[in-house]
């Protein structure tokens, strides 16, 4: 229970964060992924199923506020949190190269998706274009704040495993 | 088998639920995609908690570009150029409703009335208090809803002209398609010589010379030139008409030698836009009574 107040209170700070401050503070009007972070790292660290249920409600939040049509997103974030599970083998705690490279690929595959669906399919076709003015201005900008929103979320992890290592030690006792 | 195998496990596997949710996910897009769902009181109850966060910290980041802003430029300097742009908000109003009505007064004109400015509408304020998630799309959120009078369809503009439109309501926020996003297209007409054009928002455009496109303008007699007015056009089915969306920037002939298309520069600057007018009167079609 404590867990899933905590995690859904961090989607919601960096939901909140993402469409708003940052959206004013974007820079060449690009804004960062954070949501991505989140799913991402939950995906990696938690496995499978916790990085589906994230990406779930991270997709599901910007669905209702943003999208056109919904379940789109929701699908999206569902299946980079799946994904990220699997990669819950390799993931130790103190290797940034993999956190970092998932993370830029779910972010990758996750704008080259909405380019595939939402614009090839409307016939934008320039491709050079669209990756370097929007694929991967944000691919670097969600890697800066990662580098602060990661180690954030590495900490609130460990300290709930902390206590859930402790409550089940008691129980068993 | 499967039973065995849940018997044991006692917890389903992943793969399954996440099987089920796809399921569902492609459920919704589908009924939202043909039937027009959309997020309704799941939508109202989370916008309870959210809307009220996003206002404020919209607000905090309001107060930070701007102070970046106010460093980067003298603050006096500043002030002028915000009393000189009100001027020019006025009066580029003033023109634009003068213009309409001098041009109605040609026969033509007399038939389609064209004499209703902005100034005739209803309008009710409202606050920018979100934006688009991704980089892709430009959606904002406003902060009135439909317990404000606020319904799908409505034409939101800032003093300058025209800023989007209304594509969902919740009970206390709504969400708006600005007219540079790339799923925009707005019927237009070219005020000097009323020929009707389409206006599309292009993200590569909007990136590259913060303009967009418009496209299939009959200019037979060569008479539309660069710097004339675009405002939405009467034909529009859901755009009320004479809203300014911007000026000519660049027209080139297409290749089938018949319509022009080429470039607008709106007149809203999106980048900062915070306060905006929602216009309440709808606009009613009449499709048998034209053409």
């Amino acid at each position: 229970m404590r867990r899933k107040i905590t995690v859904f209170l961090i989607v919601l700070v960096c939901f909140l964060l993402q469409t708003t401050l940052f959206q004013s503070i974007s820079f060449l009007t690009v804004a960062p992924n954070l949501l991505i972070i989140v799913t991402a790292s939950f995906g990696f660290m938690r496995g499978k199923k916790e990085g589906m249920y994230i990406g779930l409600l991270c997709g599901v939040l910007v669905d209702i506020f943003y999208a056109q049509i919904l379940g789109g997103y929701a699908l999206l974030y569902m299946y980079i949190g799946y994904m990220n599970g699997f990669f819950r083998k390799l993931f130790f705690p103190e290797d940034f190269k993999l956190p970092m490279l998932l993370i830029s690929a779910s972010d990758f595959i996750y704008n080259f998706m909405i380019y595939f669906f939402l614009f090839l399919f409307r016939n934008r076709l320039d491709f050079p274009y669209y990756l370097s003015h929007v694929i991967l201005p944000e691919l670097v900008y969600t890697l800066l704040m990662m580098i602060v929103l990661y180690f954030i979320i590495l900490k609130i992890n460990r300290r709930l495993e902390e206590i859930e290592r402790k409550r089940a030690a008691k129980f068993v006792s | 088998m499967a039973r065995v195998k849940r018997k044991n496990k006692t917890s389903i596997p992943s793969k399954y639920i996440l099987l089920a949710l796809t399921g569902v996910c492609v459920l919704l897009m589908f009924g939202s995609f043909t039937f027009g769902w959309v997020s309704g009181p799941v939508g109202d109850a989370a916008s309870y908690v959210f809307i009220p966060m996003q206002r404020g910290l919209t607000t905090v980041g309001n107060w930070i570009s701007d102070k970046t802003y106010e460093l980067a430029n003298l603050k006096n300097v500043m002030k002028e150029n915000e009393e000189l742009k009100t001027q020019v908000d006025q009066l580029t109003d003033e023109l634009n409703t003068q213009k309409l009505e001098q041009y109605d007064t040609e026969d033509l004109r007399a038939l389609l009335a064209l004499d209703e400015g902005y100034s005739e509408y209803n309008k009710v304020a409202a606050s920018v208090i979100g934006k688009d998630a991704g980089n892709w799309f430009d959606t904002f959120l406003i902060d009135k809803g439909s317990n404000d009078g606020i319904c799908e369809g409505m034409n939101v503009i800032t003093g300058r002209g025209l800023a989007g439109i209304i594509t969902e309501v919740g009970s206390n926020y709504a969400k708006v398609r600005a007219i540079i996003d790339d799923m925009s297209s707005v019927s237009g007409m070219v005020l000097s010589t009323s020929d009707n054009c389409m206006i599309k928002g292009d993200l590569q455009t909007m990136d590259e010379r913060q303009m967009i496109t418009f496209s299939n303008l009959k200019d037979t007699d060569n008479k539309v030139s660069v710097g004339d007015q675009v405002v939405t056009s009467y034909i529009s089915s859901e755009y009320v008409q004479g809203l300014l969306i911007g000026y000519i920037s660049e027209i080139h002939v297409n290749s089938n030698n018949l319509t022009k298309s080429g470039l607008i520069s709106p007149v809203v600057d999106f980048e900062h836009v915070k306060h905006v007018l929602v216009i309440t009167d709808l606009k009613t079609t009449t499709q048998d009574q034209e053409e």
